[in-house]
């Protein structure tokens, strides 16, 4: 059967309680559902015989700046076995900036959510070693949301007297 | 030929010792490769037979900063990079020069963004400013020889760092780098 119609079959199946919105643009196969579920789906779709997304290519997040949930989530998959990309979502409010750590799944998820916390400021529990990653250990801000400045904070980095 | 030819007989030379001084040092000019970007690459050129730094005397690029008078920080110096540039900048001994070779270093260049220094000058004293993105090999070299015109015209007395007699002899204060 077409990955694509396997895909949200098998995953309906599974988790019949999840609500998942499916988009399908460019011929790229995306799903979003409750950011809850992050780690079981995440989990089952590596784990899937008939799936087997071993590879978890990127994590990063998107910043609406206005919108109600203000950050969403991006996971992209990769499946060596079908050669097929799959990309999931989810939603994160500002209020609640955290989402469940998916490095117990793909050890690789580990950097990449670290990175995603060091520009975003989206926590992730459960996470080993949640500490920057491209930014000073005591930088205060998070410089990929909207509202950080092109040009940084005058003086939030310290330089070297001359 | 050169200089034996004219030291045959016993010859001799008068000269002051600034003068001699500063022949030597500014024709045997050790970089240290501060290399942190693209800008390196040409600054790699520079080394190959094609433009050969070491007809100016300076091949010997010395990764230890105790052995450099002159620092070509060649490419883009991000804010967490400064402290390092600035600690290898100050392990280098008296007399030192620096080269901001790039528009990078020199002022930022194209990173206008909250990660990147823009200027080395901030926090290091630039002698010369080098532009392009990145600049030939033959700026660098070009960069070289305005530094050596510059060493040729200091007078040794002014880097002494041996304490005059009246002074007495003092040791240098010890680089606290962290206070608990
Ligand atoms: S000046 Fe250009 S070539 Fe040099 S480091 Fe910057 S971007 Fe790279």
């Amino acid at each position: 059967m077409d990955l694509k119609t396997l895909i949200p079959q098998k995953l309906k199946e599974k988790f019949p309680a999840v609500e998942f919105e499916i988009t399908d643009y460019k011929d790229e196969l995306t799903f979003k559902f409750d950011k809850k579920f992050v780690v079981e789906i995440c989990s089952f779709l590596k784990s899937d015989t008939g799936l087997e997304f071993r590879s978890c290519t990127d994590i990063t997040a998107i910043d609406w700046a206005t919108r109600k949930n203000r950050f969403t989530m991006v996971y992209n998959i990769f499946s060596m076995k079908h050669n097929f990309r799959l990309r999931l979502k989810a939603d994160v409010d500002e209020a609640d900036c955290k989402i469940d750590s998916v490095s117990s799944v793909w050890r690789a998820a580990n950097w990449q959510e670290r990175e995603t916390y060091d520009m975003y400021g989206i926590k992730f529990n459960n996470h080993p070693d949640l500490r920057r990653m491209y930014m000073p250990e005591e930088f205060e801000y998070h410089p990929l949301r909207k509202d950080f400045p092109l040009m940084g904070i005058p003086g939030s980095i310290p330089l070297p007297k001359k | 030929m050169g200089l034996e030819a004219y030291i045959k007989d016993n010859g001799f030379l008068t000269t002051q010792v600034n003068a001699i001084i500063a022949w030597a040092r500014k024709s045997s000019v050790w970089p240290m490769p501060m290399g942190i970007s693209c800008c390196a690459i040409e600054m790699m050129a520079v080394g190959d037979p094609k433009y050969d730094i070491a007809r100016f005397g300076s091949e010997v690029m010395r990764f230890t900063p105790r052995q450099c008078d002159l620092m070509i920080v060649a490419g883009t110096v991000t804010y967490k990079m400064a402290p390092v540039v600035r600690k290898i900048f100050d392990q280098m001994p008296e007399p030192k020069w620096v080269i901001a070779m790039g528009a990078c270093t020199s002022s930022g260049g194209m990173y206008r963004s909250y990660s990147v220094v823009q200027g080395i000058d901030q926090f290091l004293p630039v002698d010369i400013y080098l532009a392009g993105c990145p600049p030939r090999p033959d700026n660098l070299l070009h960069a070289l020889m305005k530094i050596q015109e510059k060493i040729g015209k200091t007078k040794a007395s002014q880097f002494h760092d041996v304490p005059l007699k009246e002074e007495g002899i003092k040791l240098p204060e010890l680089n606290v780098i962290q206070k608990n």
